[in-house]
């Protein structure tokens, strides 16, 4: 061990190289050097919103999680929960960095015309999407941004969330967005593993003592209202998803295909854990609209003032 | 005969080894992807391990850097996102560093299924050595979903049992898991196969 630690701390003092990770200037794109021009019959607007709902349910359910780091109840889920925040928050990077690619190739490059909604100049989209956008125009469905509340809710949350989104993502591998079927190929490795650290602790507390499995139970019940809105389509993910026949490829899944798998997970780990599966109603938005209308929680507010303060106070920042 | 730039290029590309992982190279590590001469510069091509990993920078600096050093002036470094990476690209070499440093290599990769992705429920405790694959010969079907176990065929770095078991999915990077041995009783890290 001491000589992974020992050859670790060389790398970083290396005295010949003069930009280093956490005092360089900044993170470079994510997306460099790769392809990004629009396929084919795509609008570019609807593209890049689509990223953008899937890239703000990644961001913000990342934030969520990183919150609970020092507040976890072992070092082992301290490091679980921040690296699954981590993998998320790649993922957000990749998708706003995509919509962003999506939405200066929708007004054309070479046409001069630039987005209205474009970064000003040296900022990245990723940032400018993050940090520089009001709480209507974000796209996450609110079961992301919901207030944390105990170990039993962040496992139910978690369980619900990874379980839609490995769902989502596995099927789009066959997005025909290249970019958009690399990103998901790549998270599905990933959200693999976060289902399965969230389906082995619904388990565990599930099946544990009375107070634990009545705290799951609660968990549960907490997050259970922000579940149907997963699995409805808004127009962007409508349109984008309809490429023809049910099963050929398209730029996007329709999530409401999604439901049946993820109707199947739930049965086998509500089983194992002997937790029932609630029976509450949905949480209404405004008039129909929800998350992916912009139209969100009382949390989403204060999530937002706390993620974006030190980008808006500081924003030439380098570091 | 004089040694093609671009093999010398990719020569010292493949010198620069990981930052996390800093006794294997890149190139160990199956992350270096390509090596080429574009229009009079070297674009050298990487690949992430996993999307959150915050070593990309560091590494494109580090390519950056020992291309310059080696006389290469115009350096650009491309992200390459598919095919995903995975741990089957580590080279031979690579594993046999791993090993040597007391962290356990991967095993074979679970291949992707066809349709949805079969759930991991529980750990089981290990049974012989050899079993090679993970979530995949131990899958029982359940319903719609198949429910896989973990934690078979991974041996102790230090004594060589294998007799150990899985402590954490997690470790201090994204890629390894944290793992006990009940012989020697030493924890090890285990690059997680993806
Ligand atoms: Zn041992």
């Amino acid at each position: 061990m001491t000589a992974v630690f020992d050859n670790a701390y060389e790398a970083i003092i290396d005295a010949d190289s003069d930009a280093r990770w956490a005092f360089g200037t900044g993170f470079e794109n994510p997306l460099a050097g790769v392809d990004t021009s629009l396929p084919p019959d795509v609008d570019g607007a609807d593209l890049a919103a689509y990223c953008l709902m899937l890239g703000d349910d990644a961001l913000i359910m990342s934030h969520r999680l990183q919150q609970w780091c020092t507040r976890l109840p072992e070092l082992e889920e301290e490091v679980a929960v921040a690296n699954i925040g981590l993998d998320l928050l790649g993922q957000a990077r990749l998708l706003l960095s995509r919509a962003g690619a999506a939405r200066a190739g929708a007004d054309g490059i070479d046409g001069g015309r630039v987005a209205e909604d474009a970064p000003p100049d040296g900022r990245a989209w990723e940032d400018h999407y993050a940090f520089f956008r009001d709480e209507h125009e974000y796209r996450n469905v609110r079961l992301a941004e919901l207030e944390n509340g105990d170990f039993g809710e962040l496992t139910a949350r978690l369980l619900v969330f990874s379980t839609w989104r490995l769902a989502l993502l596995n099927r789009l591998t066959e997005s025909t967005d290249p970019v958009l079927s690399a990103i998901a190929a790549k998270g599905v490795k990933e959200v693999t593993y976060h289902r399965d650290y969230a389906a082995q602790w619904t388990v565990r507390l599930g099946d544990g003592t009375d107070e634990s499995h009545q705290r799951m139970q609660a968990g549960l019940d907490a997050v259970w209202p922000y579940v149907d809105e997963l699995f409805v389509a808004h127009p962007v993910e409508e349109r984008l998803a309809a490429g023809g026949a049910p099963d050929s490829a398209a730029v996007a899944v329709d999530p409401s295909t999604l439901r049946t798998e993820f109707d199947d997970v739930l049965v086998h780990v509500l089983k194992a854990s002997t937790l029932r599966r609630p029976d509450l109603a949905a949480t209404p938005g405004i008039a129909g609209r929800t998350g992916r209308d912009g139209v969100h929680t009382e949390a989403m507010g204060f999530l937002l003032a706390e993620m974006q303060s030190v980008a808006r106070a500081h924003p030439e920042g380098v570091w | 005969m004089p040694v093609p730039t671009m093999t010398r290029a990719r020569a010292v590309a493949e010198t620069v080894t990981d930052p996390e992982l800093p006794m294997l190279t890149l190139a160990d590590l199956g992350v270096l992807r390509d090596v080429e001469e574009r229009d009079g510069r070297v674009v050298v091509s990487i690949t992430p391990t996993y999307t959150g990993c915050p070593a990309m920078d560091t590494m494109r600096d580090d390519l950056v850097h020992a291309l310059n050093r080696a006389g290469y002036d115009d350096v650009e470094v491309r992200v390459a996102l598919h095919p995903p990476w995975s741990t089957d690209w580590i080279s031979d070499d690579g594993r046999r560093k791993l090993a040597e440093h007391g962290i356990a290599p991967p095993g074979a990769a679970p291949r992707r299924p066809t349709g949805p992705i079969p759930l991991t429920l529980a750990t089981r405790r290990p049974v012989h050595a050899h079993a090679e694959s993970v979530g995949r010969d131990n899958a029982e079907v359940t319903g719609a979903i198949r429910v896989s176990e973990v934690g078979v065929g991974v041996t102790c770095p230090w004594c060589g049992s294998a007799e150990t078991e899985e402590v954490s999915r997690f470790s201090a990077t994204a890629c390894k898991a944290l793992r006990r041995c009940r012989s020697c009783q030493e924890p090890f890290e285990h690059v997680k196969e993806i």
